[in-house]
């Protein structure tokens, strides 16, 4: 079945089959790796993409429902203003350690800002909870989002 | 926010932001085969046979018959098989593999396989022992002479590590070589493994770190169980092979940290001094030993934690079981004896009347104390500041006696641990023998080897740096890539806590050493290797002598509230102090220490893993949870500076000491919640309940 969407502004056309995880299609049709499985059932966050700005676990998105939609990976946000801001904050706090969370973590905080661009602590914590990180105790990435937030992505 | 003046960009910031990090499912080989467990369904049988359907064209199955040399896995122990032959001893043990190009295809006939089982009487609890280790200090024959006696048990459950990636291993022929790309530790470990069981050349197999995402002692060993399976087919399939795991086979079939059983009595005299403790550690270590001989041992050693008595004995059993075997988990063992004796030295109190932190205090372990293996506490011991420090920032002393009193359903606890850095006893001149490889080019560029994995301590950065600063050049200057068999040396495992203390300072000594022969415009290069400090002797039969070159120590304070309907608990808060020596990167040493103390107080509270008749119950992150945003508060952290001088620019180990402490923190503030107290965790709301049922 033929399924077109833009992903990192970029219209595709795939035929594939429509029942497909759309992390699949990203990661082994599209070959766009920073997209991550850590789970497959939706728990921990480290497939997360934006589909039409909305942060989504693409492991549990059969690729049809994307049809027509706009997807964003970190291989397209990475070159966004707004990404420099969000990494050189995780930079500052330490936020990133093995890495297999982090994209998921920067998209979630891309969200989050685009929405609430003052965010309280709970407010944050909220946010990410959805995505699961066993290495820093998610103390670096809280501070992370606040140390964003005070420089304001540039919307 | 603190600011980190000390620190300095990490090496892989933006390759890991950006999604640019290659980790091993990450790398694309078109061509490659996949290969898939057939696993027991059986916890102990006699295996007759195993039924494999008709295999389509290109499809495989590779089981012990197909083993080149040796069917053992190169771990400490060598027990475990790399494919069950003629008896299966834990349900999920590989007896084979099914390997073809398309993955679908291979997990339904891996379902189709079925083993002809005659079955045994599977033993799940820790009753058969198989492996035993004892010692004692001073004169235990004066137990006999206690007035008074005070005994209790104490237990902590399974563990699983949860990295962020599950296990994953790519393997292919290139240059004649058997190359392996997989998420792990060690690898030498990894290299072994195929040697051994091939029986082939060292310098026919090439071990290459991609990005790994987090490992925490569970990528330490099964890599290895791993990579002797997918060697054993690359040679008679001859294509890449992949074999990547999916969460629910990685909780349920891969090794975790130990449960354990501690019982410990304290005897006293007329007066409630104490003459000597009496201290039995049971871990389960699973169907096959493995590691858990070592695993015993950092148990033992640790098991009187930061009190010194003049007289112990020490003693304890790995028990065989007919389930997974359990391995290596940050603190390797010293998490659940230190546990038990945290909370055992408060309720002590509680029984002889005396105020709980004056009798801790009595014992509390001063520089130039007997270890509980006779060896010696040399250098400066910083405890007490620690713990002044972490009940200042905690308000510790008003809040322990606010919630005595009230009915808040709050309270608050404080746990003082050590951890032991490195190898145990002589272990690193004698058995790990590190040698670091530092060549200069003659445009002055220098690069350096080891066989350290950075799966995200940041290590990379750290010892980049400890080169450059030893040598006073810019980071640019120096490359310090990730390990490939074909151009380092062995430092070791990335494990034990030894990456800075042991081989950061080699990395100082081979740098310094350069540094002096220096010749502008030349190509230089030099083997350094590793030599301990002379004074460390240890006898592992007896154990006795120095256990540890060195020692970190840190206390931990965390408040926490229960919920009186549903006993659900919340951590309130968060605060700890650490002497890992002098920190050199002090924001990776937060990261540490965050990551470390979260992991515990999962241990404590959250995370349950039971086996049922030799199956997990727990198999998915829906049902095993770990710690996410919401469960955990801020944590503030301090650390006090005590330079080690065999440690680069002295820094000690930080990686497992960070782990120690949550679970007695957290249990002691528990029980001043609940008004009960705790011998087991996870303390889950079930545990809470049960307790809160039945009078103190």
């Amino acid at each position: 079945m033929k399924i077109s969407f833009v992903i990192n502004n970029q219209k595709v056309s795939l035929d594939v089959d429509p029942t497909m995880r759309l992390l699949d299609v990203i990661r082994n049709e599209l070959h766009l790796t920073g997209t991550k499985e850590g789970c497959g059932e939706g728990e921990c966050g480290a497939c997360t993409v934006l589909m039409n700005e909305e942060p989504i676990n693409s492991c549990l998105c059969p690729v049809i429902n994307a049809a027509n939609k706009n997807i964003m990976t970190i291989e397209g946000f990475r070159e966004t203003s707004e990404y420099r801001v969000i990494a050189d904050a995780f930079a500052d706090r330490g936020g990133s350690q093995c890495g297999f969370c982090t994209p998921g973590m920067i998209l979630v905080t891309y969200s989050l800002l685009k929405k609430n661009p003052h965010p309280t602590e709970e407010e944050i914590r909220f946010a990410l909870s959805g995505n699961l990180c066993r290495c820093t105790g998610y103390q670096a990435i809280v501070d992370a989002v606040k140390v964003a937030a005070v420089k304001g992505i540039k919307l | 926010m603190k600011k980190f003046d000390t620190s300095v960009k990490k090496v892989d910031n933006e390759e890991k932001m950006a999604g640019l990090a290659i980790f091993t499912c990450d790398i694309r080989m078109d061509d490659a085969y996949f290969a898939v467990q057939v696993r027991s369904e059986k916890a102990h049988a006699k295996l007759k046979g195993i039924y494999v359907p008709k295999l389509p064209k290109d499809y495989y199955f590779i089981s012990a018959k197909d083993i080149v040399k040796e069917n053992v896995v190169n771990i400490i122990a060598s027990d475990w098989p790399v494919f069950a032959d003629k008896k299966v001893n834990y349900i999920g043990e590989a007896m084979g593999l099914i390997v073809g190009p398309d993955k679908g295809m291979c997990l339904y006939l891996a379902s189709l396989c079925k083993g002809e089982y005659e079955e045994l009487e599977p033993v799940f609890e820790m009753k058969n022992s198989y492996v035993h280790k004892e010692f004692t200090k001073g004169d235990v024959s004066k137990f006999k002479n206690a007035k008074k006696v005070f005994t209790e048990e104490f237990t902590t459950g399974y563990q699983e590590q949860v990295y962020l990636e599950p296990q994953a291993m790519l393997m292919y022929m290139e240059n004649n070589q058997i190359v392996v790309k997989a998420s792990m530790q060690c690898p030498f470990y990894i290299h072994k493994a195929i040697v051994r069981t091939l029986g082939c050349k060292e310098s026919d197999v090439r071990v290459i770190q991609p990005a790994v995402g987090g490992a925490f002692g569970g990528k330490e060993h099964y890599p290895s169980l791993m990579a002797a399976q997918l060697a054993t087919a690359i040679v008679k399939v001859k294509k890449p092979i992949k074999m990547f795991f999916d969460r629910k086979e990685d909780i349920t079939y891969t090794t975790k940290r130990h449960p354990s059983k501690t019982k410990i009595s304290a005897y006293m005299d007329a007066k409630n001094n104490i003459i000597g403790v009496k201290i039995h550690v049971g871990i389960d270590g699973g169907a096959y030993i493995g590691c858990s001989m070592v695993v015993l041992s950092r148990a033992l050693i640790a098991a009187t934690d930061v009190y010194t008595f003049e007289n112990v004995d020490i003693s304890g059993d790995a028990y065989c079981t007919n389930k997974v075997p359990s391995a290596a988990f940050r603190g390797f063992g010293s998490p659940q004896s230190i546990f038990a004796f945290e909370l055992f030295i408060n309720h002590l109190a509680d029984y002889l009347k005396v105020d709980r932190m004056q009798l801790r205090m009595k014992y509390l372990v001063k520089q130039g104390d007997v270890t509980s293996t006779s060896g010696l506490f040399r250098d400066p011991i910083v405890l007490k500041e620690l713990a002044d420090k972490a009940m200042e920032m905690s308000d510790y002393k008003h809040k322990v006696k606010l919630y005595a009193k009230d009915k808040s359903f709050r309270g608050i606890g404080l746990s003082m641990f050590l951890h032991g850095c490195g190898f145990t006893g002589s272990g690193e001149s004698d058995l790990i023998k590190a040698q670091l490889r530092i060549k200069k080019d003659k445009n002055g560029i220098v690069t350096f080897y080891t066989s350290q994995v950075d799966f995200g301590q940041g290590n990379r950065t750290t010892l980049k740096r400890i080169v450059s600063d030893t040598l006073e050049i810019p980071e640019d200057q120096v490359i310090y890539d990730a390990p490939d068999t074909n151009e380092t040396l062995s430092t070791g495992p990335t494990a034990a806590s030894r990456t800075i203390i042991i081989v950061g300072g080699l990395a100082a000594k081979a740098a310094a050493h350069l540094k002096q022969i220096w010749k502008d415009g030349e190509e230089q290069e030099i083997i350094e290797p590793y030599v301990g400090p002379s004074y460390i002797k240890w006898d592992e039969a007896k154990m006795q002598g120095d256990a540890y070159p060195g020692y970190a120590w840190g206390v931990n304070v965390v408040e926490v509230s229960v919920d009186p309907i549903t006993y659900e608990v919340k951590i309130e808060g968060c605060w700890s102090t650490y002497d890992v020596g002098h920190a050199i990167d002090e924001r990776i040493l937060m990261g540490q220490a965050d990551g470390g103390l979260a992991q515990a107080l999962g241990w404590a509270y959250l995370e349950k893993e039971v086996a049922e008749n030799g199956m997990f119950k727990q198999k998915t992150l829906a049902d095993y949870s770990i710690p996410t945003t919401m469960d955990l508060p801020n944590m503030e952290t301090e650390l006090i500076d005590n330079p080690f001088k065999y440690g680069a620019f002295g820094a000690k180990g930080a990686g497992e000491l960070t782990f120690v402490g949550g679970a007695p923190a957290f249990a002691l503030a528990l029980e001043q919640a609940i008004g009960r107290k705790v011998h087991d965790i996870p303390a889950t709301p079930e545990y809470i309940m049960e307790l809160l049922n039945h009078e103190n």
